[in-house]
């Protein structure tokens, strides 16, 4: 009975040591990172970007701060206010992607790193200038269309602004300066793409 | 010649490794013999029912992954339904399918932890836990497939989920459940009918199904007492009155029964995931609702799920603002600290930490 039971124990034993380790370890070994990672670095277009504070509204934590001021560009350019402050706190930032979900204009993305880390905390935050000079490797979370176009973030090459939008650049363009003019240049035509 | 003895007081916790969590109790031991208990909460209050009168209804979402962080999607889903209830509004079939099949993922998934515990618990160091933590991450996993988060998902909305599935999801569902049958065999053949599990467990800190139910006690716990109650028969949201499943019922509710009905629950969850993968039809996932939801003013809700634990609810009050304007949470891990006096009282020192083992608490809902 006892040793029976042994027996059937080193046998669990033998056909593991076969087997070969589920486990990955992690520096020399990554895991596949799936599309929609929800990544600590987010992926900003200025060009899309209307300074609407839609994002910094719909955070649950409240960590975005934009600031804006009236632009003298011509409106229908896109240029209606220039953003000054687009701040992210990630020191306190859950990675929800709220404030994704909250973006009219396709202009906030999610990103794809998890290993930030800084020696002090002011250094977690991201400011407009790092948003600007990031490489554009956005997260298909909350982004169907980038889910379209089987987008890879880690893998695929970084992606231009005329390509991540929702609706056609014609539409946005409008939209974004404001111009609801009536007629049928301003509708939702997605094959107007640049 | 006697030898005199005096009650001895011993702090376990907050900081102890086995009391998932920083739960912590004092007890008082005659010998080796537990006379007196006293659990100390708190340590881990966020004040979350107070956060959630201050966020609108769509950003609590984010509040509730972090009560009971094993079974996020569950919690997802008991707070979504109390705003549904609230607003009077019903998501679309596919979205209710969806929700209930990562809700089962997650059941299993929570399962596996109590289970891996459990054992670890008896003295099984580590090993166990691999065995049940190999299958978890690979649920975890499609879950960060689904929703970009292995642990703090927020998939779920107020009318839905938030997006429809990534095209590769359901084949790696598919292998999953594949791979998952042999897995689940070779922990069922090692713990199941494992002797030394069975003389540690069978018999003790037994409850009764009268004091179960005086308790308020819920969930595997409730079950396991041979109570048959639970919410997804009683009153089935969601898409659980289209699936078939039983209920396992323990007998005499004492450690190895609360720890078989986990076992057995496991199976019943992966009949209900394989019946969602072959009812589910396309379609929309989600209501078009604004992004700020407003309630009538004085509208009340309860929303209730059965969750991992037991039952979980969300009792919202509005007052027409945009957010709650109280958010009560019944944790199921809270209501079934109750019984710790009748767990612990009158067994040893060496049975403690193992009968709180089996009740699967999760502190971060105890404490909220």
């Amino acid at each position: 009975m006892y040793g029976l039971e042994m027996a059937k124990g080193l046998l669990v034993t033998l056909t593991n040591l076969a087997r070969k380790p589920f486990t990955t370890s992690y520096p020399e070994q990554r895991v596949k990172q799936h599309p929609r990672f929800r990544g600590e670095e987010f992926t900003w277009y200025e060009e899309r970007c209307t300074g609407c504070a839609s994002c910094a509204k719909y955070c649950p934590l409240g960590i975005i701060k934009i600031v804006t001021s009236p632009s003298e560009t011509a409106p229908l350019q896109g240029d209606k206010y220039r953003l000054e402050v687009f701040d992210i706190e990630l020191q306190r930032c859950m990675f929800c992607g709220l404030c994704v979900e909250a973006c009219p204009y396709d202009a906030l993305f999610m990103g794809s790193g998890f290993e930030e880390g800084q020696y002090k905390r002011t250094d977690l935050v991201i400011t407009i200038d790092r948003l600007r000079q990031a490489d554009k490797h956005p997260s298909t979370w909350f982004r169907p269309q980038l889910e379209g176009m089987d987008y890879r973030p880690g893998v695929s090459r970084p992606l231009g602004w005329r390509e991540v939008g929702r609706e056609g650049w014609r539409w946005h363009q409008h939209e974004k300066a404001g111009m609801r003019l009536t007629g049928s240049n301003t509708t939702r035509d997605s094959g107007d793409e640049a | 010649m006697t030898i005199r003895t005096e009650p001895m007081t011993v702090n376990v916790g907050p900081q102890h490794p086995s009391t998932h969590g920083v739960f912590r109790v004092r007890i008082t031991f005659d010998g080796e013999d537990i006379v007196e208990v006293e659990p100390v909460l708190g340590y881990l209050h966020r004040g979350s029912e107070k956060l959630a009168e201050e966020r609108n209804y769509v950003q609590v979402v984010t509040l509730t992954d972090r009560l009971d962080y094993t079974s996020s999607m569950i919690n997802n889903q008991a707070y979504c339904l109390a705003v549904e209830q609230l607003l009077g509004i019903e998501p679309p079939p596919r979205g209710k399918y969806l929700r209930t099949l990562t809700a089962e993922l997650q059941r299993i998934a929570s399962h596996l932890i109590a289970v891996g515990f459990f054992v670890q618990e008896l003295g099984a160091f580590g090993t166990p836990l691999m065995y049940t933590f190999r299958s978890r991450e690979r649920i975890l996993d499609l879950f960060e497939m689904l929703c970009g988060a292995r642990i703090t998902v927020s998939y779920m909305r107020p009318g839905g989920v938030f997006s429809d599935t990534p095209p590769d999801f359901w084949p790696a569902l598919d292998q999953f459940l594949e791979d998952f049958e042999g897995e689940l065999e070779e922990i069922e053949n090692l713990l199941l009918n494992n002797e030394i599990l069975m003389v540690r467990t069978r018999g003790v800190s037994p409850l009764p199904a009268d004091v179960a139910i005086n308790c308020s006690v819920s969930g595997p716990v409730l079950r396991a007492s041979g109570v048959n109650w639970d919410w997804r028969k009683m009153a089935p949201y969601d898409a659980y009155d289209q699936v078939d499943f039983d209920v396992p019922i323990g007998s005499n509710g004492d450690n190895y029964d609360r720890f078989w009905v986990r076992m057995q629950e496991v199976r019943q969850s992966l009949r209900i995931v394989r019946q969602c993968i072959a009812q589910i039809e396309p379609g929309p996932v989600r209501l078009e609702l604004p992004l700020v939801l407003r309630a009538e003013p004085g509208a009340e809700a309860y929303g209730r799920v059965e969750a991992s634990k037991g039952e979980l609810g969300f009792f919202l009050v509005s007052d027409g603002g945009v957010s709650p304007y109280r958010c009560k949470i019944r944790s199921p891990s809270l209501i079934n600290l109750t019984i710790t006096e009748h767990l612990l009282l009158g067994w040893k020192l060496a049975d403690m930490i193992v009968s709180l083992g089996s009740v699967d608490i999760n502190m971060g809902e105890v404490d909220r």
